[in-house]
Parts: C-alpha cells; structure tokens; sequence
C-alpha cells in the first residue's frame, strides 16, 4: 500500500482486517508481501510479450493454446499471486470468430499477469451489456466487425481465467518480436480492440 | 471425486433456480439449453465455500456455450460461453 494513501479509511479498514488475520495465525505480512508484489508485477506488457511469441512461433502458439500456464512457464511468466496457480486459457481470434471478455457476476480478470483490470470492466454497464449485444458495445470501444464474424463472449463465472489471442495484424511481416510487441494492448487482450 | 457426468458436446440445461445464497450460476442463463464445450477440471462449488463450509463439495467445471438467441430471444451472431459447477446442470434428453 503506497504511503500516500495511509491515512485513508480504507487503508486503516485493510490494515484492520490484515492484523486480525495475522492474529489468527491465517496469514502473515511476509505472506501478504509477496503476494501483493507479484499481483504489482502484473501487466498488459505481459500479455503483449506471450501474443508476440505466439505470432512469431507457430509451435508456441500450439503450445499456449493446449496449455497456457505451461507456456507462460516457458516466458517466465505465471498466473501464480497466491499459493496455487490460477488457471488460464487463451482464446484466439480468427477471421470468422472474434472473442471479448467479461466477468458477469464480479470482476474476475487475470490480474497476476495482466495487472489490475481496467475500470469500464467492472462497470456494470459493460457487463451487463456485452453479453447481450457485443456488437454494438465492440463498436463504441471503435471496434466495428464484419456483418458474418462470429463473437464469442466469455463469462468468467468460475476458477479459471481468459485473455485473448488478438490476430496479427496485416503489413507486420517486417516487425520483429519487440516491435510486434509494443502493437498489442491491454484492449486487445480483453477483446475489446483488435490488438 | 466421480467422473464428470457431461462430455464436450453434450446439450445441458443450466437449473431453473434461485438459490437464496452466494452463486456462479449467472441468472441469464437460468433454465436455458447449451452445449459443453470444454470440461475444465475440478473444483470446490463456490456456493458452499462462499458460506463458510468446511468441505464443500468438490464438482467438475464445465464451459457451456449459449447461443444469443437462447439467452435474449433475438439472433445476433454470438454466444456466451458462461463456466457452470456440474451441479447447476441437467441432462436435457
């Protein structure tokens, strides 16, 4: 927790709610120190790096799409904020089928390797609305799709976690993999842009 | 733990219910028909450790695709793919 906010009644309610915890022998400051660091180290940064491998290497996209915790093993990367790993699956965009996330009832989003969700995400407009009518909620973020593409929307409503596969986008076969990188956004992750 | 009673491509029916606790069963897919899509693993049912049990039940996790015009009546070229505990599930014959 920043210094800045210290004095805040949250921060005076959390520190409350941390010290009866500790109390109670349930968790200890070493235990909410690392965790609070690796859900800090989360970021889209994250998510661009895995989109860029899979765009470069066929085999690793292969590999992320089977297994997604075992491929971001392989970036060093995990889902882990806490003692056992959250599970990920990764949804691809392809020509005929674009996918867009949600979290209908709450506001689950894959935080250890994306960092904290954007707010419109867990506003109650967006999930109430996207389920519905993706189309015309996609074209208000800008997204405009084709008549015929096929949208998949996922309700995080369990214990597993999503971020999409944007496709790559057309004149990037000169980029290398850094460059490919800085193209993907925390939108396109979520589906909400193109990349 | 059993086996899980649906396998990818079984058409299910999220339970028309309304329970008075904590659950991950959306009310929009309530009573309707989909199709699994994904038999995602096992997990503790959220309703019960949501209330505090000590064990609560452990249940495969399915992902089930809706289409739209099952949910809200109108076709629109989507699906929902919502993730149900077996127990929010029937067979539909």
């Amino acid at each position: 927790m920043s210094g800045r906010h210290s004095n805040s009644e949250t921060a005076v309610r959390v520190r409350r709610l941390e010290e009866r915890l500790i109390a109670a022998g349930l968790t200890s400051d070493e235990q909410l120190d690392d965790i609070l660091g690796k859900v800090l180290s989360g970021s889209p940064a994250n998510g661009a790096r895995v989109v860029a491998r899979a765009w470069v290497d066929s085999d690793f996209r292969e590999r992320l799409l089977a297994d997604a915790n075992a491929a971001l093993d392989e970036l060093g990367l995990s889902m882990s904020s806490g003692p056992v790993p959250v599970r990920l699956t990764v949804v691809p965009n392809t020509p005929t089928t674009h996918n867009v996330l949600v979290c209908t009832l709450c506001s689950c989003y894959p935080i250890a390797l994306l960092g904290p969700s954007p707010s419109w995400y867990k506003s109650e407009a967006y999930r109430a609305r996207v389920v519905r009518d993706p189309r015309a909620v996609l074209a208000e973020f800008g997204l405009t799709l084709p008549a015929d593409t096929e949208i998949v929307v996922h309700d995080t409503s369990a214990e597993s976690r999503h971020m999409v596969l944007p496709m790559r986008p057309e004149g990037t076969a000169g980029l290398d993999e850094a460059a490919l990188t800085s193209l993907v956004t925390r939108e396109g992750l979520i589906g909400t842009a193109a990349v | 733990m059993a086996e899980p009673r649906f396998a990818v491509g079984d058409r299910v029916r999220a339970r028309p219910v309304d329970p008075p606790n904590h659950t991950r069963l959306p009310r929009y897919a309530r009573g309707h028909v989909g199709e699994v899509v994904e038999v995602q693993g096992t997990w503790p049912l959220a309703d019960e450790s949501a209330q505090g049990v000590a064990a609560p039940r452990v249940e495969a996790v399915y992902t089930v695709r809706f289409p739209a015009e099952a949910l809200w009546g109108t076709p629109s070229g989507h699906w929902v793919q919502v993730e149900l505990w077996e127990s929010y599930l029937e067979a539909v014959g």
